[in-house]
């Protein structure tokens, strides 16, 4: 291959992956999302799989719409202050909302022993 | 008195006289303190010389007369033996050496027996967890002035929780008979005076008849409700003085003060409230002393149909009941219509809401409801701190302590209910029923969240350890300073019917509870052959590790399951918290609040102080097998202690 032609191929597929690349980042990701919520310290109240705890709600699976979870982060007045844009950017929500997205849904608590075996011992009455 | 009078430094240079009068009866050494030893161990175990002392203490004390029979500290001890106090929990020190010398050879270290702690605060956590597990006070052994400072902070966490403690002070109050600098430093004018805030009662004694009196009337004092902590000052001098005759020396008998009782007309009218309610509400914090407590609380709500929130400061309605509602607690207040509070201290936070952000507080009641309040609260209390808590105001409050005030109110509910009323009530009892029923399912959804995640849940790390334990005589003797902690998994899933199941929490937030105070109700469970558990928190377990060593030296069997966040995990999210608040950013949240870099391995750390241990576990499929091997530890009447990398809550 002339050499001219290779420049020319090596420059088109530079200028293909620059522009799928800055494609990529302006779509939520899940890596990303999870690289934020554990940065910004979701995980302490939520759990690292957004399971909720004493502290925060559970988050996932089956969690609200990106939309639903931006409007609460930006305007809750819970125990949990409100993020601004400044300390969250609304792609960082986004990215989040897609980690969280992605938790898969936990097992029947049936097919869990040590949870199983508690329901088999319930004394609701003495 | 004559005999009272000798001098210690006399006594100790002079041959004492035995005592043939003793006024009560006495409980002498099982052995003689000194039988024949082999040459090596004799070396082991010789005293420092006189040179060495001096080197290390400052002047040397004079040694004890080989034939001296009695004296003070073995008076003191035989005042201890009549209130059946079981254990001392203490450090050494020279401020009490005479009362630490009769302990372990007049009084055979038995009621009391000595247990050696590594911390003053150690020594009261492991008092109050002591009582709490076997409803009997203990007793701590400590300097009045270094030894004192230390434990202030235990007797805080005792003092809130409302746990009678008898903390005897070793002083030298005669500044002349101090024998150098460390007397002197170890000496004070008033030692009580730095935990006089939050104890009940306190006295220095001048004579040994002093003594047993105002030993007896602390202890009366200390367990009349509400049951708090007392001091008492063994003067040095009264310790080590000789006993020449105890002729005119007595020994008060204990007359324990009957605890008090609600007033009759105010119970009747609260029963006519209760009666009447659509929705009552039972609250119960530090009600159940003991298993009647519980056995009362349950036919009280069973009477009226009431769904009762436990707060869990003591188990007091068995989890496995369907009126035990504490998952319901906010609706239930909301929806209420009479609210009962039993022995609730802080009674405004139940039925308000305060927003941490803005400060603003709010009702959680509707307007209107009927509160009653009874307990021992506004019978003592001190100004200083202020666990007294927020005033509430409401329209019927009974002093009476909750347990003993309980018969006479549920024969009140009894009288006020027409066969109609209990018939119209009856229905309650299915909606109860089936809202436990949800409750307990979602509680059980809700652990399936997250099972399998690395670091592992609380949820995860619970019920692995109840599936465990729950065919043995189990008690939860301490989860730290909060159950909220754990997401109160014990309390969401864990079949808790026995009173002594659950002793609650460190009640001043003072960290370094946990595991001082599992170790103390694991002393008393030893006895009662129950398997003492406890869920160790990371960041409150490093104040006062050394409890381990205690454990493993008196072999006191005990399964301590590390619940390691690397964190003071609370803080971390208050920082955040308030951080974000300040619109500041959220990322530096754990500068100051992390426990890593380098990681603690606390399974190394039980290690060197002779405990069985594994981990850190962070694989939740190792748990399992893990909880099993330090079980059979646990069994064989020994300390065991699991390292488990958890989830932050």
């Amino acid at each position: 291959m002339p050499q001219r032609y290779a420049l020319a191929a090596a420059a088109l597929t530079l200028w293909a992956c620059s522009t799928i690349a800055a494609a990529d980042e302006t779509k939520p990701s899940v890596a990303r999302g999870r690289d934020i919520f554990m940065k910004v310290g979701c995980y302490h109240c939520h759990g690292t799989h957004g399971q909720g705890s004493g502290a925060g709600l559970k988050l996932a699976p089956d969690p609200l719409p990106t939309e639903a979870i931006a409007q609460f982060i930006r305007a809750t007045t819970s125990t949990m202050p409100a993020y601004s844009e400044h300390i969250l950017s609304d792609s960082q929500i986004a990215d989040i909302a897609a980690y969280l997205g992605s938790i898969p849904a936990a097992r029947s608590p049936d097919a869990i022993p040590a949870l199983k075996s508690s329901s088999q011992h319930v004394k609701p009455q003495r | 008195m004559a005999s009272q009078n000798v001098d210690r430094r006399n006594f100790l240079s002079k041959v004492a006289v035995a005592s043939s009068a003793a006024a009560i009866p006495t409980v002498h050494a099982a052995e003689p303190a000194n039988k024949t030893l082999p040459a090596t161990e004799a070396r082991r175990l010789a005293p420092p010389s006189v040179a060495q002392l001096a080197a290390d203490t400052g002047e040397a004390r004079p040694q004890l007369p080989a034939s001296a029979t009695d004296c003070g500290s073995d008076f003191m001890v035989d005042v201890i033996k009549t209130l059946n106090i079981d254990y001392i929990f203490s450090n050494p020190g020279s401020s009490f050496l005479g009362l630490h010398e009769s302990i372990v050879n007049y009084g055979g270290n038995k009621s009391p027996e000595f247990i050696t702690c590594m911390h003053e605060e150690s020594s009261a956590a492991m008092a109050n967890g002591y009582y709490k597990a076997s409803g009997r006070p203990a007793s701590i052994l400590c300097h009045g002035t270094v030894g004192l400072q230390h434990a202030s902070m235990a007797l805080y966490n005792a003092w809130c929780d409302r746990v009678p403690l008898i903390a005897i002070l070793g002083n030298t109050l005669d500044s002349t008979k101090r024998a150098g600098a460390n007397d002197w430093r170890h000496s004070a004018q008033d030692p009580a005076a730095i935990v006089r805030d939050f104890t009940k009662w306190d006295d220095q004694p001048i004579s040994l008849q002093a003594f047993a009196e105002s030993m007896v009337q602390g202890y009366k004092i200390s367990t009349t409700p509400p049951m708090e902590p007392i001091v008492l000052v063994a003067d040095s001098q009264l310790q080590e003085m000789e006993l020449v005759s105890r002729s005119g020396l007595s020994i008060p008998k204990l007359s324990p003060t009957l605890p008090p009782q609600g007033d009759a007309g105010a119970l009747r009218e609260a029963a006519q409230f209760l009666v009447a309610a659509e929705r009552p509400v039972i609250l119960a914090d530090r009600l159940a002393r003991t298993a009647e407590g519980m056995r009362l609380l349950v036919q009280l709500a069973e009477t009226l149909n009431a769904p009762v929130v436990d707060l869990t400061s003591r188990q007091n309605m068995p989890t496995t009941h369907h009126l035990y509602q504490n998952a319901q607690n906010r609706k239930l207040v909301a929806q209420a219509d009479v609210i009962l509070g039993l022995e609730v201290t802080d009674f405004w936070g139940q039925i308000n809401q305060f927003n941490r952000i803005d400060d603003s507080s709010s009702p959680r009641m509707k307007p209107g409801t009927k509160l009653i309040r009874i307990g021992v609260n506004d019978l003592y209390m001190k100004s200083n701190y202020q666990d007294f808590q927020r005033y509430a105001a409401v329209d019927l409050s009974i002093a009476g302590d909750g347990e003993t005030t309980l018969p006479a109110l549920i024969d009140a509910v009894k009288s006020a209910m027409s066969d109609n009323r209990k018939l119209s009530l009856a229905p309650r009892a299915e909606v109860y029923r089936k809202m436990y029923a949800e409750n307990y399912e979602a509680a059980r959804q809700a652990a399936a969240f997250g099972w399998d995640a690395s670091p592992i849940s609380t949820a995860r790390l619970c019920m692995e350890l109840w599936q465990q334990i729950k065919t043995e005589d189990w008690a939860l003797v301490s989860v730290g300073a909060s159950e909220g902690f754990i997401s109160n998994w014990p309390h969401r899933l864990w079949h808790i019917d026995r009173h002594y199941q659950y002793l609650g929490y460190g009640a001043g937030g003072g960290v370094g509870y946990g595991l001082p105070a599992a170790v103390g109700a694991a002393l008393a469970n030893k006895a009662l052959g129950r398997m003492s558990v406890n869920i160790q928190c990371d960041g409150d377990f490093m104040y006062a590790n050394g409890a381990l060593w205690t454990a493993a030296h008196h072999r006191i069997p005990l399964l301590t399951v590390m619940h390691n966040n690397r964190a003071y995990a609370q803080e971390t999210m208050l920082l955040q918290g308030i951080a974000n608040q300040r619109n500041r950013g959220v990322t530096t949240a754990k500068i100051g609040t992390a426990i890593e870099d380098p990681n603690i391995d606390y399974a190394k750390l039980a290690h060197g102080m002779g405990v069985w241990a594994e981990g850190p576990i962070t694989d939740p499929k190792d748990l399992a097998p893990a909880i099993k091997r330090a079980i059979g530890v646990v069994k064989q009447g020994l300390p065991a202690l699991i390292d488990v990398v958890t989830q932050s809550r």
